[in-house]
């Protein structure tokens, strides 16, 4: 559908409507909510009530005993989760989270503010799991699970990217993610989830990975990039897939090895590791970092996430290196030790070239590739040429996950500073842990819901803009595949002429490698600065 | 994972902060204070004419007030008698009025005022009067 | 609704006060055995529920991460935002609890025609917030006088603290009217502030009135209706030492006062007021962002289904091996 102009949607209003918020009737609009899941796509990963149904439709076809299914699944979680329960106990609606949200400054919708979302929740849970809200109802903020309560859980549901920007400017931490994680599961308990999501689950489940690459297709993409880099700098790199006995086992999310511009990031690493001569191998079986089953529920996050660790086992490398991508480094990071460790069939990380102990990954064993490349740089064992980038005047997008579920701030910006001479930061408020989020993050990067995204992206973009216009920013690096999927048509959209790289992109542009033809082009097979009549 | 010890140790802090004024209520937890009026000036008195500037309700509530307002009239607006409710005439002066029968600072004035932690600041200006007693 | 129905239920237990006590001569009831029944739920409900919480386990380590990690000795980190250390958490949560750290990064967002956002520094709900708490706790430190027989220097140290300026008799606090000012502002802003009228329920508004009420009447009682207070602390040292006493011809003002103090102990532990516990509780506040070094232990962790890799090469064998990747079985 066509979205409307950037003047029409960046006419919003804040004004909350007259009547109260459980007063007012959600009205689904196309444009704001992707679409159903398919029944296969769920049973494929055994999720429960697979059915047809769609959005749109007043009967969403639920279980005769949903209510139950729902309630009871909630009275499980608050018993399971102390972060669920505490959040839904302790908040004070003091509305400092309010302006906080991309969904609410983008789009103004009073339920997009993150205390609303989570009273959404929080009206149900008081009816069902606390006396005063058996007993006084409404009065206390409580309200019956009707099928129009649920339907509204599910639309704000998904309208959340679960980038915790509002737990960072709650006084008790309270984080909307938490709330909408599980939200989610619950709603995923009904069969209530949407393709977008559920379909990569079940292309990761069978394959690996979420856009379903098969073994002979993963191979036969890193060929054509092979065939690019040898054409672009004359070096045949020559990549290993499930060899065993490899020293570390190098994950990426799936993203890159398929679409512009990730493909491009994965280029970059591909060269850079070649150079190192690091031994390392991909995997075609653990071939996504990412997880979309962290979108669906807790539990399918792990049963997706394990083949990392199977594989690694397997090939009997020492440790791990993960790529660019935000939610895969929020479960790699706060997750996957929980459910893994402790991991003791591998080694603690240590970079083969400089001999760096990555003393921050020593239990789980699993270290940021930027973390390795900073250090790299650090010991002077990478050779740059910064003039490379020179066309490229670039700003720095922290990805949520990874900002505020890992802290990791410096070290990309450390690499961006060594390989290229233009960079500006945008307005504090915006980055690092304030960072806003691409708007499509949490498995909304779908197309049908594009108006949101856009909206989303709103604040993000608007900071590009702020750059763009002051020292003419042309290019947004990050570090994680679904902004490099979902910033490209937001930036068009808002700020027409700023692209997107992924910061290994931009590394291996910049290097110098041992051997290699004097390059002309990028690795996108545009010409480098200064080159542009050759 | 739980921190259930540290979950203890904040309830056991929060437990022992609140139980503070039951343990510790103190010696004088069942005193009562007993402001004495057997001065020698009172005592002279007949026991009919033994009446403050204002009736004894009022002066137990609202002294501080009226000793105020003495303050204010006399150094301020330079008056200096009292017209009580009842018509009496008083010189407005705590040195030689009030402290003239309640002469005993320690047993009247400062029985309630330590008590119930008050601390007027009157004798930062006035003269303490000299208690033979001490 | 949520702000009339706060009113009256005030309302409502001013009154009763008045017809329990002023009608009904209930002093006993009203100043014996209210009280000591809304400070034991109030002690038990407050442990009962940080028990219900601990009872939970925390299954992640989710903390907030809100400075640079702990990665290179090279890189400067943030140990207090993004603490590594069971230190950095300390004090972390001392800024967080003492300071209202989060607080204290709010912002707020503006939209101006272009489109242009821009995001100033808003202090005023971490001023006000800051104000009210402390206030408040002065307060409740300053009440001790009469709950200690004698009373301990700290408390006349800073009850003197508090009438620095002298202003008055009895001297005025600079609490009381901070205090005042804080209720108000945080309610005004409740009903001024669109969104935030807009999530505001009975819940907000009831603490609010009822805090407001009990410094009112305080604020009453003390400098303007007068009432005894030799007999008020009779009356309070009975109940700490467990030998209740009634003293005659306490004003009515001081039972509105205790009532509504109660009914505040009373609703504590079954409100959000809760957060005062809760806040040392948050996992992504409390906890360290050290998940790669130190493994978090989620004790109902569960083996779950997976998708094994010998299944994997059973669905792809023959592709793989076309394509020239090893295969564990021929």
């Amino acid at each position: 559908m066509a979205n409307p102009k950037p003047e029409e949607l960046a006419k919003i209003d804040y004004q909350p409507p007259k009547t109260g918020w459980m007063d007012t009737p959600t009205v689904f609009k196309p444009g704001i909510f992707p679409y159903a899941c398919k029944p296969k796509s769920l049973e494929t990963v055994g999720f429960p009530n697979p059915r047809q149904w769609s959005v749109k439709d007043e009967d969403w076809k639920l279980p005769p005993n949903w209510q139950e299914i729902f309630i009871e699944g909630l009275r499980e979680r608050v018993s399971k989760y102390r972060s669920f329960r505490l959040f839904l106990d302790i908040c004070v609606r003091c509305g400092a989270c309010a302006d906080k949200c991309h969904f609410f400054i983008g789009g103004g919708d009073p339920k997009n503010m993150p205390v609303l979302r989570g009273e959404l929740l929080r009206s149900v849970y008081r009816k069902y799991c606390t006396t005063t809200g058996r007993i006084m109802g409404k009065i206390a903020g409580a309200r019956d699970l009707t099928t129009d309560v649920l339907k509204e859980i599910w639309y704000y549901a998904f309208q959340c990217t679960e980038c915790r920007r509002c737990s960072l400017f709650c006084p008790y931490g309270i984080d909307t993610a938490e709330i909408t994680i599980l939200a989610r599961e619950l709603l995923n308990l009904l069969g209530l989830n949407i393709e977008w999501i559920a379909g990569p689950v079940a292309n990761c489940w069978l394959t690996g990975n979420h856009l379903g690459l098969q073994p002979h297709t993963i191979k036969d993409a890193f060929d054509m990039f092979c065939d690019d880099i040898e054409t672009i700098t004359g070096i045949r790199v020559t990549p290993t897939f499930n060899r065993k006995g490899a020293e570390i086992l190098f994950v990426i999310p799936s993203g890159s090895m398929f679409a512009d511009p990730g493909t491009f990031t994965c280029m970059g690493e591909l060269l850079l590791l070649h150079e190192l001569g690091l031994d390392y191998t991909w995997s075609t079986f653990a071939s996504e970092g990412g997880d979309f089953g962290f979108f669906t529920t807790n539990e399918m996050a792990k049963r997706l996430h394990a083949k990392i660790y199977e594989e690694a086992k397997r090939l009997k490398v020492k440790w791990i290196m993960g790529g660019e991508c935000g939610h895969m480094w929020r479960v790699w990071h706060q997750y996957h030790n929980t459910w893994y460790g402790p991991v003791d069939f591998l080694e603690e990380p240590v970079s083969p070239i400089t001999g760096t102990k990555f003393e921050n990954a020593k239990s789980n064993k699993t270290i940021h590739i930027c973390e390795f490349t900073a250090d790299l740089i650090k010991h002077g064992k990478l050779n740059f040429d910064k003039s490379r980038n020179d066309n490229l005047i670039v700003t720095f997008h922290d990805s949520c996950n990874v900002s505020r579920g890992m802290g990791m701030f410096e070290e990309p910006r450390y690499i961006i500073q060594n390989v290229c001479n233009n960079f500006y930061e945008m307005p504090p408020q915006t980055i690092r842990e304030q960072t806003f989020c691409c708007g499509s993050g949490a498995g909304l990067n779908a197309s049908e819901n594009m108006e949101s995204r856009l909206r989303g992206g709103l604040p993000r973009a608007n900071a590009v803009k702020y750059v763009a216009k002051k020292y003419g920013v042309n290019m947004l690096a990050c570090i994680c595949a679904i902004d490099r999927a979902a910033l490209p048509p937001l930036m068009d959209y808002w700020v027409p002429g700023v692209r997107v790289t992924g910061v290994h992109e931009m590394v291996a542009n910049a290097l110098i490698c041992k051997g290699e033809k004097k390059r002309t082009t990028n690795l996108r097979g545009e010409p480098l600065p200064g080159m542009e009549g050759e | 994972m739980y921190n259930g010890g540290k979950i203890i140790i904040g309830l056991i802090i929060f437990v022992g902060l609140i139980a503070l004024p039951f343990v510790f209520s103190g010696k004088g937890a069942s005193a009562k204070p007993e402001p004495k009026l057997d001065t020698p000036e009172i005592l002279k008195l007949p026991e009919t004419e033994r009446k403050c500037v204002e009736s004894k309700e009022y002066m137990k509530r609202e002294h501080m007030k009226l000793l105020n307002e003495w303050r204010d009239w006399v150094v301020r607006d330079g008056l200096t008698i009292y017209t009580s409710s009842s018509g009496k005439q008083y010189t407005m002066s705590l040195q030689n009025t009030c402290m003239k029968c309640h002469s005993n600072k320690t047993k009247f004035c400062d029985e309630c005022h330590n008590y119930t932690a008050v601390k007027p600041y009157c004798w930062d200006c006035h003269i303490k009067p000299k208690e033979k007693e001490l | 609704m949520g702000i009339i129905f706060s009113f009256f239920a005030v309302i409502a237990l001013i009154v009763i006060v008045f017809i329990g006590v002023q009608g009904a001569n209930l002093h006993y009831l009203f100043g014996v055995v209210i009280p000591y029944a809304a400070f034991f739920i109030f002690l038990l409900g407050v442990i009962y529920r940080v028990l219900q919480w601990g009872r939970i386990p925390v299954p992640f380590r989710i903390p907030t991460t809100a400075g640079q990690q702990k990665s290179h000795p090279w890189i400067k980190t943030n140990p207090i935002d993004n603490p590594f250390t069971a230190t950095g958490v300390f004090i972390r949560m001392a800024f967080e609890v003492l300071l209202f750290r989060s607080l204290f990064r709010n912002t707020k967002a503006e939209l101006r025609d272009g489109p242009i956002l821009s995001y100033g520094s808003t202090k005023w709900l971490w001023l006000g917030g800051l104000a009210f708490h402390y206030t408040f706790l002065i307060i409740l430190t300053r009440h001790l006088r009469f709950f200690f027989e004698p009373i301990p220097g700290v408390i006349k140290i800073i009850e003197s603290l508090d009438g620095f300026f002298q202003v008055g008799a009895p001297v005025l606090y600079l609490t009381d009217l901070i205090f005042i000012a804080a209720v108000t502002f945080l309610f005004l802003r409740r009903v001024v502030i669109p969104q935030v009228r807009y999530i505001s329920l009975a819940q907000d508004y009831f603490p609010l009135f009822l805090i407001f009420s009990i410094g009112l009447t305080g604020v009453l009682m003390r400098y303007f209706l007068k009432t005894d207070v030799v007999g008020i602390k009779e009356l309070t040292m009975g109940l700490v030492t467990f030998k209740p006493v009634v003293p005659k011809d306490i004003n009515i003002i001081f039972y509105i006062h205790l009532f509504l103090v109660s009914t505040l102990f009373i609703y504590f532990p079954m409100s959000k007021l809760m957060h005062m516990a809760g806040v040392f509780l948050s996992p992504t506040r409390n906890l360290a962002n050290n998940n790669r070094a130190e493994m978090h232990v989620n004790p109902w962790n569960y083996p779950v289904k997976v998708h094994t890799y010998e299944e994997y090469e059973n669905d792809f064998r023959d592709k793989m091996k076309a394509a020239g990747l090893p295969v564990e079985k021929e």
